[in-house]
């Protein structure tokens, strides 16, 4: 039996299936992996054993990146439950959600043409604590009730403070250079 | 009946065979060679005994080349033909270089990388790289006694596509084969980590002559994982004889100074550089051309006031890679110091002062580089011994992009990514019928294409006419482990093939380079003929010998008619390797690698499959 490279990633790291991951763990296997399919480690083989050692380094790669954040790991399992997550395919954000965007985004706004960098940290702060909480739902949709409508759409919401994150990284490096 | 196997002289699968390899430290002021003897990394010295060659070339009327020491003495007698610091120039175009009014060469523009006008005619950057790595790779064949199987040539870790590829292509110009391209920090880690059995996060701080680089990296169990890099490729010790090179200027009211005075002043601001590290003052006595003399005298302070800007310069690179990482000053373990620029007193300081630490200073910091490539090369080229079980994982410097509507750039590939790294976006037509798509890759931080770095343009053709935005066309950003990109696009809501496989080039097609290599080749009086025979059937002693390896591992993964198949390949090629026609061999060498490519995908299942032994998924689970 041959092991597929299109398996999926839980199955590759050989982990369960599920939002809660032990990280340490996806670590471990990380490395034990990139340890047999690196290029490094087939760099005096022949072009085909080379050109294999790129593809499964690339998906284990890949595979490690997707897994180990949450936003990403959860977006994944949903994926794989053949929920659609697209932003683009849902616009049905629930006012209130909206309407706390808008706020987020005017701050931050402010305090980048007002070139206040102390108060774009404290805004990354607060929004460090708030996805943290968006987090902690995440696991008990996903994991204990299996609701994945509910949970695409948490997804969502946290996909839309992660943008804001980035884009409070991008006006600190911004005002930094 | 199964018969015996006695092995073809000279290309005999001796399991232990040791493999010649070095690690080349290709810097802005000094290069170095470094091998695995014995199983500890050294320095290898020339004939009188020195492990640094200056990156140095001088260009003679009579069509000779000077390299190293001699170059240096002559760059005031003759500046136009001499080049130092050219790797400020790989893989750049005119207006990418600093200090322009400074250097005193005769450029050229050319699309992607600048050219140097001397009197053996226009060189490139790439050229004059390969001159300084010839002499490298002679030193270690004389003093290792035969033919490299290849080398690793490190890079700035913030060096571009273009950079990267530029190296890459000098180094096979100086007829050698490239292992890997690896980072200098990285590298340098290494040589750290393993000598010191370092475990936790590290920072290195690397300031050559004309790069910086700031690497973070996780050391555990022999993993050396990049978190994040930054840098600046054009900032280095240069930069700081500039400032006094202009002090000076500025003090003896002279402007501007013809090319040998420029020179003779560079060449005094590095030695007045070089003592205010061990000396309170120094002084500045210099006299020029019209006869007259500058004598000054510059103390240590003034020099640290003078450069304060640089220093600072540094550090938005480690603010930012430390961020990148997620990571504060707190979690940094220890600063390793790399490039002769961090023996400056006030850069120590500063680096000090921001970390609250000392920082690490009990390694060469012009050999640490040299020294890990060594240390990698000697692994990658098939030497690792037990106690080599350690594994480098890296990064991507800088994100990759194409450019959308309106000057916008999409990010494909973000910076800090794990190398190898494939990332796909999809992208549609914009009118009813369009049957072909351009696209602009570039590599950079910044919104807009015009403030990136244009790596590559191309077009893909043959897209079936359909209504516009019906079309699927899928681009796949692939960059190997050497930091190079790939990139293919396809059209995926038809059966029709439409696709296009490019690398971007900074310049240089592969057919300037053959035909360089083939003008080399010529110039050494060699025969191009019998050199490529010679790398064929060296090549072909290579596969045979790592396909027979693979055969007395792990041959039991194969049914007897399959052994037989690659057998027989194998018999093939050691006959064609006997005779005389390079193009047959090669065939050969091919047909072999289609023969074990099975093989080669069940090898890498069971080396998967033993690596998750015991990795139950309820073990895993805590």
């Amino acid at each position: 039996m041959s092991i597929d490279l299109q398996q999926d990633y839980f199955a590759l790291f050989g982990l369960p299936r599920r939002y809660r991951i032990d990280e340490a763990a996806l670590e471990a296997v990380w490395h034990k992996l990139q340890a047999e399919v690196h290029p490094d480690r087939h760099a005096h083989l022949p072009d085909a054993d080379k050109r294999r050692s790129m593809q499964w380094a690339t998906r284990v790669n890949e595979g490690f990146r997707t897994l180990r954040k949450p936003l990403s790991r959860a977006q994944y399992l949903l994926e794989l439950a053949g929920v659609d997550t697209g932003l683009e395919t849902n616009t049905a954000m629930s006012p209130e959600f909206l309407m706390e965007q808008m706020e987020w985004r005017e701050a931050v706004e402010e305090a980048r043409v007002a070139a206040q960098v102390e108060e774009l940290e404290q805004l990354h702060h607060r929004l460090q604590q708030h996805a943290r909480e968006v987090l902690a739902e995440l696991e008990a949709t996903l994991d204990q009730a299996r609701d994945y409508p509910a949970a695409a759409d948490t997804v969502r919401r946290l996909m839309f403070i992660e943008k804001l994150q980035h884009e409070i990284d991008d006006a600190l490096e911004a005002l930094e250079s | 009946m199964a018969l015996l196997q006695i092995a073809e002289p000279g290309l005999s699968a001796e399991p232990h065979k040791h493999r010649l390899a070095v690690g080349i430290d290709l810097g802005t002021t000094n290069s170095l060679v470094a091998t695995v003897r014995n199983g500890i990394a050294v320095c290898l010295a020339d004939e009188s005994g020195r492990t640094m060659l200056p990156s140095a070339v001088r260009y003679l009327a009579d069509g000779g080349i000077v390299v190293g020491s001699a170059a240096l003495q002559a760059q005031a007698l003759d500046p136009r033909n001499t080049v130092v610091s050219v790797k400020r120039f790989m893989g750049r175009g005119l207006k990418d270089v600093a200090h322009i009014e400074a250097v005193p060469y005769d450029f050229e523009d050319a699309p992607g990388m600048v050219r140097l006008r001397t009197v053996q005619g226009p060189k490139t950057p790439v050229e004059v790289s390969a001159e300084i790595l010839r002499p490298l790779r002679l030193r270690a064949e004389a003093s290792l006694g035969g033919e490299l199987t290849g080398a690793v040539i490190t890079v700035p870790a913030y060096f571009d596509d273009a950079q990267r590829q530029a190296t890459k292509d000098a180094a096979t110009l100086a007829g050698i084969n490239v292992l890997r391209l690896l980072n200098e920090p990285t590298a340098a880690a290494v040589a750290y980590g393993l000598d010191n059995a370092a475990e936790g996060v590290y920072a290195v701080y690397d300031l050559g002559g004309g790069t910086f680089d700031l690497s973070i990296l996780k050391l555990s169990r022999g993993v050396f994982e990049v978190l994040s890099t930054n840098g600046d490729a054009a900032l280095g010790g240069d930069d700081f004889d500039h400032r006094l090179f202009c002090w000076m200027l500025d003090k003896a009211c002279i402007s501007p100074p013809d090319a040998a005075d420029a020179r003779r002043l560079q060449m005094k601001a590095r030695e007045v550089k070089e003592l205010l590290t061990s000396c309170e003052q120094a002084p500045v006595k210099v006299k020029l051309s019209s006869g007259e003399e500058i004598d000054l005298v510059i103390t240590r302070d003034d020099f640290a006031e003078m450069t304060r800007h640089l220093v600072q310069k540094t550090l938005a690179p480690v603010r930012k890679a430390l961020r990148d990482a997620g990571l504060t000053v707190e979690d940094i373990k220890g600063v390793v110091m790399v490039g002769g620029a961090t023996r400056m007193p006030h850069i120590q300081r500063a680096v000090a002062e921001y970390f609250r630490q000392e920082p690490l200073t009990n390694l060469d910091p012009d050999k640490v580089v040299a020294l890990g490539a060594a240390m990698q090369a000697n692994v990658l080229a098939g030497n690792r011994a037990d106690e080599d079980d350690w594994l480098l994982l890296d990064v991507i410097p800088l994100s990759l992009g194409l450019e959308t509507m309106g000057g916008l750039v999409e990010r494909v590939v973000p910076r800090n990514s794990t190398l190898p790294i494939a990332r796909a976006q999809e992208f549609t037509t914009f009118k009813d019928g369009q049957t072909a798509m351009a696209f602009h890759v570039v590599q950079g931080e910044r919104e807009l294409v015009s403030d990136c770095r244009s790596l590559a343009r191309f077009e893909l053709r043959g897209i079936p006419p359909m209504v516009a935005g019906a079309a699927r066309i899928r681009v796949t950003f692939q960059v190997d482990a050497d930091g190079l990109l790939s990139v293919s696009a396809r059209e995926m809501s038809s059966g029709v093939e439409a696709s296009v496989l490019v690398k971007p080039s900074y310049g240089l097609s592969d057919d300037e380079i053959a035909g360089m290599l083939r003008a080399g080749v010529e110039h050494a009086g060699d025969d191009m003929q019998a050199r490529a025979l010679r790398e064929q059937q060296v090549e072909a002693g290579r596969v045979v010998e790592a396909t027979e390896q693979a055969l007395a591992k792990d041959g039991q993964l194969l049914n007897e008619q399959e052994r037989a198949e690659i057998e027989a390949a194998i018999a093939r090629l050691r006959e064609l390797a006997r005779g005389q026609d390079h193009r047959a061999i090669k065939t050969g060498i091919d047909a072999l690698a289609r023969a074990t490519d099975e093989f080669a995908a069940r090898r890498m299942d069971n080396s998967i499959r033993a690596a998750l032994a015991g990795q139950k998924v309820d073990e895993i689970e805590v």
